[in-house]
Order: structure tokens, then sequence, then C-alpha cells
């Protein structure tokens, strides 16, 4: 008998408390974003889709030395070298495929040029599969940019190593 | 006239949005009650451990992120503790207190997700939307950290793989402060409603001989009143600095573990405002040459530095012949990894103790002679992921 009240006592007493807490919400704003026209503003460190900066002269900055493929967990990148018309070394074919890669950033963390970077971008679907092998020419920025993350990247550099003299 | 009465064999799963992955178990049936319950298990199989086994140490980690999805941190964790172990590799003061926090934030992210999800196959819909919000809080942790929202591959061997984020602390204070009245509303939602306790007392009881017999870690043992947490019997990453209780259940049935895990969550935030309160300061990665890879501040001015980067990288690096066995308490109990290393770069053999996996072997304890809506119960109270059962 007594089990029996304590659990009338439940439903009518303590599973109210429930109600509310649902109800409560309809007095709230929704968390919820109305996500293709809103979008949620990534981290600095966020991993999408790669790309390649470029110099301020708008050369390439990428020097393909392979380190990038050497690191790569899912074995994605592939490159092949070649020399530009000042003799300077630089990618001939620069592929990444992007149904393999696992978005680990072990390319960033491994490139010495900080010629390649993972950017904010994370819609890349598409109904071909062979539109997943990105090309150096689609991966590279179009311009080199004022504020990129080498450039950060250099004046943290000179802030820990405590270097004061100009960079020609 | 007389019925004829026999034993019917069902199959529940592979595809079942209560088995949360890929589980079959095959079970048969005497009425309503069970009679025998065998899970079936390989359905996620990705071969993690072999996988691990052909890349250099450094590159088998993101391989750790994707066997149990929900709690990656603590994975990651787990493994570079077993490599820097084999490597003897010291880590600084400041990377350990930023991983205890990492984990236990993983713990309480992992126990969210088991909440709502348990309560959602127990007829529960709001819960799962109420847990996912506030785990949000803790996924922009993490994305803030390591980049990545699930596979954050932040934790890395000999350290962390960037300096914590300048808005780490505010963003896990809001944490701190959230989560308790969240978890208030839990509170109110299931503790004291009827259909929940109807559902969970008395249903998927384990004994404490029977959970030690069965070799289960975690809530599914604590849950049987049995004291045992490698935080504190065997403390690794300076567990032993902090100060923070083990709950145990009673009775070892599902609402134990059920309040067990909110009461787990408490102990977290406990522990994670006494990592954050006594954060020291430091390098967040050890100096280690020819190990660890140097930071990408010393790459980019010493060739010293540079010269490591690109041999561990592309070389990795040689680990000492030997064995070793690191276990730490995962959000589902004993992770342990077990390197065998043949003194090459690459690791021999890697085993991996999954918690799933061994709790999941309870299962038939768990379920025969009972109802056969109580597997569903009894599943949900296991706490599994799938691609931590199968690797």
């Amino acid at each position: 008998m007594n089990e029996v009240l304590k659990a009338v006592g439940n439903v009518f007493l303590k599973m109210p408390l429930g109600f509310v807490v649902t109800l409560r919400h309809f007095f709230k704003k929704p968390v919820t974003l109305d996500y293709p026209y809103k979008k949620k503003p990534m981290t600095p460190r966020y991993r999408g889709k790669h790309y390649l900066e470029r110099y301020d002269d708008s050369t390439e900055r990428c020097v393909c030395c392979g380190l990038c493929a050497a690191a790569c967990p899912a074995d994605a990148i592939y490159m092949e070298p070649e020399e530009n018309e000042k003799g300077e070394r630089r990618a001939k074919i620069y592929e990444i495929n992007l149904l393999r890669c696992i978005f680990c950033g072990f390319c960033e963390e491994a490139c010495p040029e900080e010629a390649i970077f993972l950017g904010q971008d994370y819609e890349f679907s598409d109904v071909n599969r062979n539109a997943f092998i990105y090309t150096k020419e689609e991966m590279l920025v179009k311009h080199p940019r004022k504020d990129n993350p080498f450039k950060r990247l250099y004046r943290r550099v000179r802030k820990v190593h405590g270097v004061t003299d100009k960079i020609s | 006239m007389s019925l004829e009465q026999k034993e019917l064999t069902l199959n529940m799963g592979p595809q079942h949005p209560s088995t949360h992955g890929v589980l079959r178990v095959i079970v048969t049936l005497d009425g309503e009650r069970v009679v025998k319950a065998v899970p079936v298990i390989g359905y996620l199989h990705t071969g993690i451990e072999k996988t691990m086994e052909s890349k250099l140490y450094y590159k088998a980690l993101p391989c750790t992120d994707r066997m149990d999805y929900l709690a990656p941190m603590s994975n990651n964790l787990g493994y570079c503790l077993a490599v820097e172990k084999l490597m003897e590799i010291e880590v600084p003061e400041k990377v350990k207190w930023a991983r205890v926090c990492l984990a236990e934030l993983t713990r309480i992210k992992s126990h969210l997700v088991w909440l709502g999800t348990h309560a959602l196959d127990l007829g529960a819909m709001s819960m799962l939307l109420f847990t996912f919000r506030d785990r949000e809080m803790i996924v922009d942790v993490y994305e803030a950290c390591g980049g990545q929202r699930m596979m954050t591959s932040y934790i890395r061997i000999g350290g962390l793989s960037h300096e914590l984020p300048p808005d780490f602390e505010k963003k896990v204070r809001r944490v701190i402060k959230e989560i308790p009245a969240k978890l208030n509303d839990y509170e109110d939602l299931l503790t004291k409603n009827e259909i929940f306790i109807n559902r969970t007392r008395n249903v998927a009881v384990i004994s404490a001989e029977d959970a030690i017999n069965y070799g289960l870690s975690g809530p599914m043992l604590r849950g049987s009143g049995v004291k045992h947490d490698l935080r504190k019997a065997n403390p690794y990453s300076g567990y032993e600095n902090f100060d923070f209780e083990v709950p145990v259940g009673k009775k070892g049935d599902a609402y134990d573990r059920y309040l067990l895990r909110l009461e787990e969550i408490r102990q977290s935030l406990r522990i994670i405002e006494q990592a954050l309160d006594g954060m020291p300061e430091g390098p967040y990665r050890a100096h280690v040459p020819g190990v660890v890879l140097p930071p990408k501040e010393d790459v980019l001015y010493k060739m010293e530095s540079l010269i490591f980067h690109f041999k561990i990288i592309t070389e990795g690096f040689k680990s000492p012949k030997g064995a070793v066995y690191q276990g730490i308490e995962s959000p589902k109990g004993e992770l342990g990894f077990y390197i065998s290393s043949d003194g090459s770069n690459k690791p021999n053999r890697i085993r991996v103790r999954p918690p799933s996996f061994v709790n999941l072997a309870s299962l038939p304890k768990l379920t025969e002679g009972g109802l056969f809506s109580d597997v569903v119960c009894a599943i949900g109270s296991i706490d599994i992921v799938l691609g931590e059962v199968d690797r």
C-alpha cells in the first residue's frame, strides 16, 4: 500500500517538476541555428578544407619538400616537383585526396615552409568522386593576403625568441 | 484444446536504434521472458589495432580518436601515456594538469551523450535534445583546443599539439558554472519520474561478485558497489594531486548506474575546477630531442629544431625493445593500451583493452530471465560504443 501511495505521489507531485523543465523552454531563446542561412563561426584552429599560401610577391610558398606527404597518416597527399622560371623549386603536381583525408592537421604541423593550412571551409560536398581530388590550382589562394596564418606565426616566433631586427 | 508453446528466436539489430551502432543480439524468448541473449559483434570492425601497427608511433594517434568517438581525449591520453611510458618521457607539469582537465571534460561529454541516448531508448525524447545542447559547450572547448569537434588528436606524445587556447579558461569556467544547473534539470526530469524508475529499477542487475568475475570496469563495476577507480587505485597523469570522491551504487541495477553517472559528472566538475585553479605555467611539450616534435616557434628559428622536425616526421623515433601496458579510467571503464616493441620505429603489436567490449560481454547475464523490453535498457545502461567494441 505504501509503495502504491509513493508511486501515486511521484506521478502527481514529482513528474510535474519535469514538465516544468520542458515548459520553461517555451520562453527561452532557441539554441539552434537556421543553418544554411546562418552559420556558426569556427574557431581559428578549425581544421577544414586545405589551402596553399603565397608569398607577398605572389610566388607559391610550397617548395614540394614532401614533408606533408610523409606526415599524412592517411597517405592522401601526392606531389611532383619542378622548377619555375627563376630556377626555384616548386610543385608541378600537388594533389590531396579529400576522400582519404582525415583532417588531422598533421600536414599543417609538418610544413616547414608554412605553405599548407587547414582553413575554415567545411562545405565541399559533390556528386562526383573525382572532384574530391583537389589540385594545386584549386587550393592555392588567389592573391597574397595582408593577415595570414604564417605572418601571425612569424610574429609569435619573433616574440618568443626576442628578435627585434626588421625583416627585409 | 491446448495451445502449442515454443521458444521464439528473434534478431535484434544490427540496425536497431537502441543498439547504439551496429550490434546484433540474438534473443531467444519464452513469451515475454528472455531465455538467452547472444550479442554478435564485428559489424563495425575497422582493424584499428592492425592499422596502428603499420604506422609510425606519432601517426597512429589519429586512429585512437576513432575508437571511442564519444571520448576522443581519453583515448589520446591512454595511447600517449603508454608511448611515453615506453619511451620514458617525463611530460611538463602543466601538460599533466591540462590533460586531467581535458580528460574530465571528456568524461562529462561522454556521460551526457549516454544520458541522452539511454533516456531516449526508454522513451524520454527531450533528454536527448537537452544533453546534446549542453554537450555543445564541451565540444566548443575541443574545437578551440585541437581544431575539431570530435576527432581532436589534441593530446600528443610528449605534450599537447598546441598551446592551450587563450579563451580556454573562460570556456571551461562556463562549463563548470552551467552544468550543475542543467544536472538539476535532468534530475527533475528523470530521477523521480515514475516511468523512468519503473523501466530502470531492478532491471539489468549484476551483483558485485559477478561484476568482478566478468571483468567489468567503470560505472558498471562501481554501480554494483565495488569501489575501484584507476584514478585512485593506480593514479596516472597526476591524478593523485586531486581531491575527489569515487561514487558507488548499491544494487547494481540500471537506476543505480544512472545516479552514479550523474554523480561522476559532479565529481568531474570538481576535478576540473581544481585543475583550472592550480594550472602551473610551463611549456606545452616536453623537450626530448629526436622523439617529441619541437614547437613550431623553434622550428622556424633554430637549425637543430628544424633538423629534428624533419627527422621525426620522416623516420619517427626508435623505441627501446620491450612491452608496456597503461590503463586509464576512461568514461566507460578501464581503457588499456598494450604496446610491444621490437626496437624499430613502428609498434610491433598494439592491443587495446576496450571497456565497452568487456562490459558488453555481461549482456547475457544482465538480460537473461528478464523481460524483452528490458534488453534495450540493459544495452543502454552498459554504455557501449561499437567503434570501441569492434575496433
